[in-house]
């Protein structure tokens, strides 16, 4: 799938919801649990469960990062997110001082 | 993406948290989205295609902008300080707007109908909550009508994505503790209005309102409220310190102090610095087309540059400082070509923030995304960004480009000078001359020793040709020196000082 800034995924398998803050340059695979998302308006599939070595919980308003492509976890979930099999790592955001 | 995702993510996490108001009795997130909602109900029923607000800060703007949002269409507070008439000229140039006003301002929006801001929460509450609709990825967000001290208001375009990209790249989310909260004394037709309200429901920080400014007024509410972050324009600090006379303002709960809006004085920082010891001092820049804050100064960077021997290090204290995430900045001189560090130039910025689009005049974008900000500055070598002013302000002295800022930083240093604002007269020698408006802060007997101290500082080209007395200048309430309306009162008064 090709991931727009500010799209929004959620998985097969469990409640996660993300939203594109930075997207990938390439067409990428991305996943929840093992088992690709779908876009918001899209059917769930029924039958595919989380696979057990693709389980990490997520955290709400944490933003996930392989370096490159950046998601923001709108509804967290038990399931690990991944682009093109990578996972994905919360990302260390330096806190800036409140400006407005 | 709207941005009513902030309140959505606000309201499931933080649901009980205040949002809005009085810690006993304020807005929840959980309200402040059941009204957002119920909101967008009534202005889909309305008909209209956008809506517009007069009246002064307070909770009910965080719920028009929320209920735009849930309805898609835009939302513009106006400035309810201007004429009856300039407000007519604006809400004829917005798209059929819904008009909610302060009950104070109900006859100034003319034949139209008008819902009393009052009553439009309690109505969202009561209302049916909308269903949102499918979402249109460009959709627009707020309009904002530019301030006009240098030109004609101009419309400013943010869409979602651009006030969105602001918050998820500046803000974590629900990083506020339980109980902090911000003091909100900027106007709501301000961009910084807007800003508060996505970043601080974003970072579950609540907020309280000071619709009329006034130091005592707000030192007040500070502890009252206990209030841990506020955001001041220069001005306004500026009265803080006068109001405190040198004495500490006694505000223990008070953590982080933000200012921005427009240049701050060396002297009146030094005395807020003084005046609010222990509390971090962030200095923000931003526009209304860069959807806000493009460039901070935070608490350790005033530390360090208020500790520094290094003469560079210690200047840093008059810098906006560095980029924010997402954000670059370039320098630009004659002709495009971008400057090295330490050369003053225009300032450009690109971003997904950065909008840079008017209503009716489109994108001032280049092929590269980059927007001219038209505030002339220069970086330093570690990146820092110092701004000098407007470039519309450049006063043209004999074919020599002057940036008033430059004498002004220079003047407002002398002991017996409060303020001082320098603009060009028209001159048939030089064009344009040099004249410094000067509010004493003691009675000047000397005028020469002002004309020497600049002298001593600047090139002797941009030395003041003339200086003249005023018992103040005038700001608008943002704190913008109004230096079009200062010019023509001068010129009005003529030759004599």
């Amino acid at each position: 799938m090709i991931l727009k800034p500010g799209g929004r995924y959620r998985s097969q398998v469990d409640p996660t919801e993300v939203v594109v803050v930075r997207p990938a340059k390439d067409d990428v695979d991305l996943t929840c649990g093992g088992v690709p998302m779908v876009g918001m308006a899209e059917p769930v599939t029924d039958g595919p469960a989380l696979l057990p070595e693709h389980a990490e919980a997520t955290t709400m308003g944490k933003r996930y990062t392989d370096g490159q492509v950046e998601l923001l976890v709108t509804k967290a979930g038990a399931g690990a997110l991944a682009v093109d099999g990578s996972r994905l790592v919360v990302k260390d955001a330096q806190p800036l001082p409140s400006s407005d | 993406m709207p941005i009513s995702l902030i309140t959505d993510m606000a309201a499931e996490t933080l649901g009980d948290r205040v949002a809005l108001g009085r810690s006993r009795d304020g807005l929840t997130h959980t309200a402040l989205r059941r009204a957002a909602l119920g909101g967008a109900g009534l202005v889909a029923a309305s008909g209209h295609r956008s809506v517009a607000f007069v009246g002064v800060n307070g909770p009910v703007v965080a719920a028009l902008l929320f209920a735009s949002a849930y309805a898609g269409v835009p939302f513009t507070p106006l400035n309810y300080r201007l004429s009856a008439e300039a407000l007519r000229v604006q809400l004829d140039r917005l798209d059929d707007p819904l008009v909610v006003t302060d009950a104070a301002f109900r006859g100034v929006v003319g034949d139209r109908r008008a819902r009393p801001s009052e009553d439009w929460i309690a109505d969202a509450l009561a209302a049916p909550e909308h269903e949102p609709t499918a979402w249109d990825d460009d959709a627009t967000a707020v309009v904002l009508f530019t301030s006009g001290t240098t030109s004609e208001p101009k419309r400013v375009l943010l869409r979602h994505a651009n006030l969105l990209s602001y918050v998820l790249q500046t803000v974590e989310f629900a990083s506020a503790d339980p109980q902090d909260a911000i003091l909100v004394s900027v106007p709501p037709y301000h961009i910084a209005g807007m800003g508060t309200i996505l970043s601080n429901v974003y970072s579950g920080r609540r907020m309280v309102h000071l619709p009329a400014f006034a130091p005592g007024a707000w030192l007040d509410l500070v502890r009252a409220e206990r209030i841990t972050n506020a955001m001041l324009v220069p001005t306004m600090l500026s009265r803080l310190v006068d109001e405190l006379g040198g004495a500490e303002a006694g505000t223990s709960s008070l953590r982080q102090l933000a200012y921005g809006g427009a240049r701050m004085p060396r002297p009146v920082l030094e005395g807020a610095l003084r005046a609010f010891p222990g509390v971090g001092f962030t200095n923000a820049y931003g526009l209304t087309e860069t959807s806000s804050t493009i460039a901070v100064l935070g608490p350790d960077d005033h530390r360090e540059a208020l500790a520094a021997t290094d003469p560079a290090a210690a200047a840093r204290l008059a810098s906006v400082g560095r980029p924010v995430p997402g954000v670059e900045i370039e320098v630009r001189g004659d002709g495009g070509r971008v400057l090295p560090a330490g050369e003053v130039g225009e300032v450009w910025v690109r971003g997904p923030q950065v909008s840079g689009e008017y209503v009716g005049l489109g994108s001032v974008l280049d092929e590269q995304g980059w927007f001219p900000t038209r505030d002339q500055g220069h970086l330093d070598a570690e990146g820092f960004l110092f701004v000098g002013g407007r470039s519309d302000d450049t006063i043209i002295r004999g074919g020599e480009n002057i940036a008033p800022a430059e004498i002004e930083d220079q003047l407002v240093l002398h002991a017996s000078v409060k303020d001082v604002a320098v603009v060009g007269l028209p001159d048939d020698e030089w064009g344009e001359r040099l004249v410094a408006v000067v509010v004493p802060a003691a009675p000047i007997e000397d005028v020469d020793e002002l004309t020497r101290w600049v002298k001593a500082r600047v090139r002797g080209s941009r030395t003041p040709d003339e200086i003249r007395f005023a018992d103040e200048l005038p700001y608008n309430p943002t704190g913008k020196l109004l230096r079009r309306e200062l010019r023509a009162r001068l010129i009005a008064a003529g030759g004599e000082s």
